[in-house]
């Protein structure tokens, strides 16, 4: 009851918030694309977001802000009513040249669905993304500085106002690192031919360290390489790490791209000596989106394949291969006019995901290892305009430990509610 | 356009409320017969530091804040998943001691090998010469009421073995205990200065104090004020390191510690069924009782839920000899090598919740069910094992099912 009564509450006051009057004069901001690609590919997501052009500047702005409230009951224990503000970014681009251009995303982010480090630090404030983009042939482009590397679709698609879901796919955040930038320079290309659409990027950037395999979470974790800033300015072994997608489009199929990363991952030598040997971190991914005509019924789905060399006598806890990945479906069932909005959308929505920490068997017992999580969360979203959706999501998961205990903490039967709201500005 | 506004309406609110006022679409509470993690009857502020300690057991230990170099697990609760026993993939193995007159291994990074290093380090190999045995963790829930229960109590429950039919005897493992134990206040130590001990699985640990102490040092590499050097490797060929500070603050030491104290023991489920209880008659009748006690009643403790409070662990804290089946030749204080701590049979049907799916028995995981494990009993245990192997099926059923209500 008190949360039903909670939860009318909240309801009132965004629908408040939502049919409040403007207070500035937008017609002085002029919404534009950095974009002009007819339709782009999941690799262009940074770039396809509305920027708003202020008269002549070459300078264009944008950003997103997402927050929601949340009430999860873990095994039968909640923490109660949380309201929470995950991130705000702001995103600066410009034209220095007819084909130079430079964007670059600052965020604040505090998340702790998506980044169970970052939860602990608490909030703060990160260059996400600052890179220059040198165009020499549509095939050859070359860009350099702070990067997303092009791992599945979720890391450089991850803007909230673009989901349905309060909560980031949890393969895509807990299990590849989400949002993963470094340091480091590639290229990238596209080509059009009718109805087909093909693209690469590749590069070659800074990368993971030990945290991978030495961290508070006690798995293998890529996330936990996030915390270690420093990758920025100095790589952990010294040698890159190399990562590359294709993806080929056709407006009437869908699009499909491949993905990988690779690097060497610890720091196995000290002023030229060397202190342990080389090991590796590769990562493949797979995603696929579609839209099936006259439905006009949206699939999104990501999986992913980590392979990770640990150290021999090291606890069979840190996993040498994992799992995981989500599939989106969905459904607009109003659009047009509504509520006074001139191009709304009611959509309902199912999210299925599926992780596994630690594919394999016990060297001592031949049987199989688990630590694996699968969750279902159906939402209804509302978007009065495409950029800004109101969501609320219930989510049931399952959780079971290396040994497949489903009893204890951060284990067992999970369930909740959350209402956002994410837009674009 | 009114149409459109009303189903997005009703659609949003309707939904919404559904969800919201479902409280059947949130996960109930655990059965607290079928977890082990829920504290004894504690003061508001004893169940903050409950809490604590909650948080610090079950938090996983990272290079840099102290695990290893060499190590077993990475968390109190790598081992001791939720309370209860542990899984072969943590097992320990501790070498070096062959009789009661000490380790003589110590020098060469004795009583424990730990079989996981940090990159770099050399993994730990048996000395040459060295008698080990492996075990497993055992659970952990109860271990409060287990530490309370007073001296006097445990030699009269050895006292009364002295005529016993079946050849069961079972004595109190007396050790030297660390210079940083103080001993209880009831303790009923030897005349050459040694204490009844009865935790681990040779009963050769004190209390929970030096039992946390070891856990932390042996098992993950971490210091703390009580035992303030690392594990070492002596293929490594340096020195035990001696970290400029404790790698466990005492805070978080004594929270862990009153946690352990203050788990609840584990809850009997069909407690009342007829099954369960003609179950508990065989295994008072065939003699399981004798070592097994059902019923154990505590001393004062600083902590009133577990002052004179009688409980069922299912053992009699004595090691006795099991026989050569059991003997690895290896041991711990007074105790033969073919003597082992009566094993608490509390929690034993919650076991395969957390193993996996199967049972690890016995101090090494060697039995892989009940009846295996019953059968693997020799020495002063034989003879109830033989009248085990002769009970009817109805019988031996009943008795496997009152075990798994456990």
């Amino acid at each position: 009851m008190k949360i039903a009564l909670s939860f009318s509450l909240l309801l009132f006051f965004i629908f408040s918030f939502c049919r409040s009057n403007a207070q500035i004069d937008s017609s002085l901001l002029k919404i534009s694309s950095q974009d002009s690609a007819k339709a782009g590919l999941t690799m262009d997501a940074i770039y396809e977001r509305p920027f708003l052009k202020l008269g002549k500047l070459p300078v264009s702005i944008g950003g997103y802000v997402e927050s929601n409230w949340q009430y999860v009951s873990h095994s039968g224990t909640t923490v109660g009513h949380q309201f929470q503000f995950r991130r705000f970014s702001l995103f600066v681009a410009s034209t220095i040249a007819k084909r130079i251009k430079f964007l670059s995303e600052i965020e604040y982010e505090n998340d702790p669905q998506g980044d169970p480090d970052q939860a602990s630090a608490g909030g703060e404030f990160e260059m996400e993304y600052a890179a220059l983009d040198i165009e020499l042939h549509p095939l050859l482009n070359l860009r350099g500085g702070i990067i997303v590397n092009p791992i599945g679709a979720f890391n450089q698609n991850h803007d909230g106002p673009k989901w349905e879901f309060t909560d980031r796919p949890i393969a895509m955040t807990q299990m590849l690192p989400g949002t993963w930038n470094n340091t480091g320079f590639g290229i990238y290309g596209k080509q059009y031919i009718n109805d087909w659409m093909f693209g690469y990027e590749f590069y070659l950037t800074g990368g993971f360290n030990d945290l991978i395999i030495d961290n508070p979470e006690g798995k293998t974790f890529l996330p936990a390489a996030k915390s270690n800033t420093g990758r920025f300015t100095s790589s952990a072994s010294g040698e890159p790490l190399y990562s590359g997608k294709i993806s080929v489009r056709n407006e009437k199929i869908g699009e499909l791209g491949l993905s990988f990363m690779s690097d060497v991952y610890n720091t196995w030598q000290v002023q030229g000596t060397t202190i342990d040997n080389k090991r590796k971190v590769n990562v493949f991914d797979i995603d696929f989106n579609t839209k099936i005509p006259k439905l006009n019924t949206n699939i999104v789905t990501e999986w992913a394949w980590v392979n990770v060399q640990v150290p021999p006598n090291y606890s069979e806890q840190y996993a040498q291969k994992q799992f995981g990945g989500f599939i989106d479906v969905v459904q607009p069932i109003v659009s047009g006019k509504i509520l006074g909005w001139e191009n709304a959308t009611l959509n309902i929505a199912l999210r299925g995901e599926y992780v596994d920490w630690n594919v394999g068997h016990f060297q001592s017992t031949g049987k199989r290892m688990y630590n694996e999580l699968w969750s279902v969360m159906p939402a209804i979203s509302f978007r009065p305009t495409p950029q800004t959706v109101l969501r609320f999501n219930y989510r049931h998961q399952m959780q079971r430990d290396i040994t497949g205990n489903t009893i204890g903490d951060n284990i067992g039967s999970t369930a909740g509610f959350s209402l956002g709201l994410s837009t674009y500005f | 356009m009114k149409k459109k506004t009303t189903i997005v309406m009703s659609a949003m609110i309707v939904g919404a409320s559904i969800f919201a006022a479902c409280s059947k679409l949130l996960p109930s509470a655990i059965d607290p017969q079928n977890g082990l993690s829920s504290p004894v009857d504690l003061s508001n502020a004893q169940n903050v530091l409950f809490a604590h300690g909650n948080d610090v057991f079950f938090a996983n230990r990272t290079a840099a804040n102290g695990l290893g170099p060499y190590f077993v697990a990475i968390s109190c609760g790598s081992c001791h998943a939720s309370d209860n026993r542990g899984h072969p993939f943590t097992m320990l193995t501790r070498f070096g001691q062959s009789d009661t007159t000490g380790n003589k291994f110590l020098n060469k990074g004795g009583p424990q090998l730990q079989n996981n290093n940090l990159p770099g380090y050399l993994p730990q190999q048996m000395p040459p010469g060295a008698t080990s045995s492996r075990f497993i963790a055992p659970i952990t829930a109860g271990s409060g009421f287990l530490e309370a229960v007073p001296d006097s109590a445990i030699l009269a429950m050895a006292a009364s073995n002295a005529n016993n039919a079946d050849g069961v005897r079972g004595h109190p493992n007396y050790n030297s205990i660390p210079s940083y134990i103080t001993p209880f206040a009831n303790a009923i130590p030897r005349g050459d200065g040694k204490y009844i001990c009865r935790f681990g699985r040779k009963a050769s640990t004190y209390n929970l104090v030096q039992q946390v102490a070891s856990a932390y040092n042996h098992d993950m590499g971490i210091t703390s004020s009580y035992m303030p050097f690392n594990p070492y490797n002596y293929l490594d060929q340096t020195l035990p390191a001696l970290p400029s500070s404790p790698e466990v603050s005492d805070d978080d030491f004594n929270a862990v510690v009153f946690y352990v104290q203050c788990l609840q023991t584990p809850i009997q489920r069909n407690a009342n069924d007829p099954t369960v209880q003609h179950g508990n008659q065989v295994f008072n009748q065939i003699g399981c009782e004798t070592c097994h006690k059902q019923a154990l009643t505590t001393g004062y403790s600083p902590i009133d839920a577990l002052s004179y409070q009688t409980f069922s662990p299912f053992t009699d804290l004595l090691v006795h000899d099991m026989g050569a089946g059991l003997d690895d030749g290896y041991t711990e204080g007074n105790a033969l090598t073919t003597e082992w701590r009566t094993a608490p049979l509390w929690g034993l049907g919650l076991a395969p919740g957390v193993q996996g799916g199967t049972y690890y028995l016995m101090h090494d995981g060697r039995a892989r069910s009940i009846e295996q494990a019953i059968q693997m009993h020799g020495g002063e245990a034989a003879t109830s094992a033989g009248r085990f192997n002769n009970l009817s099926n109805e019988d031996k059923s009943a008795l496997l099912t009152f075990l798994k209500s456990l």
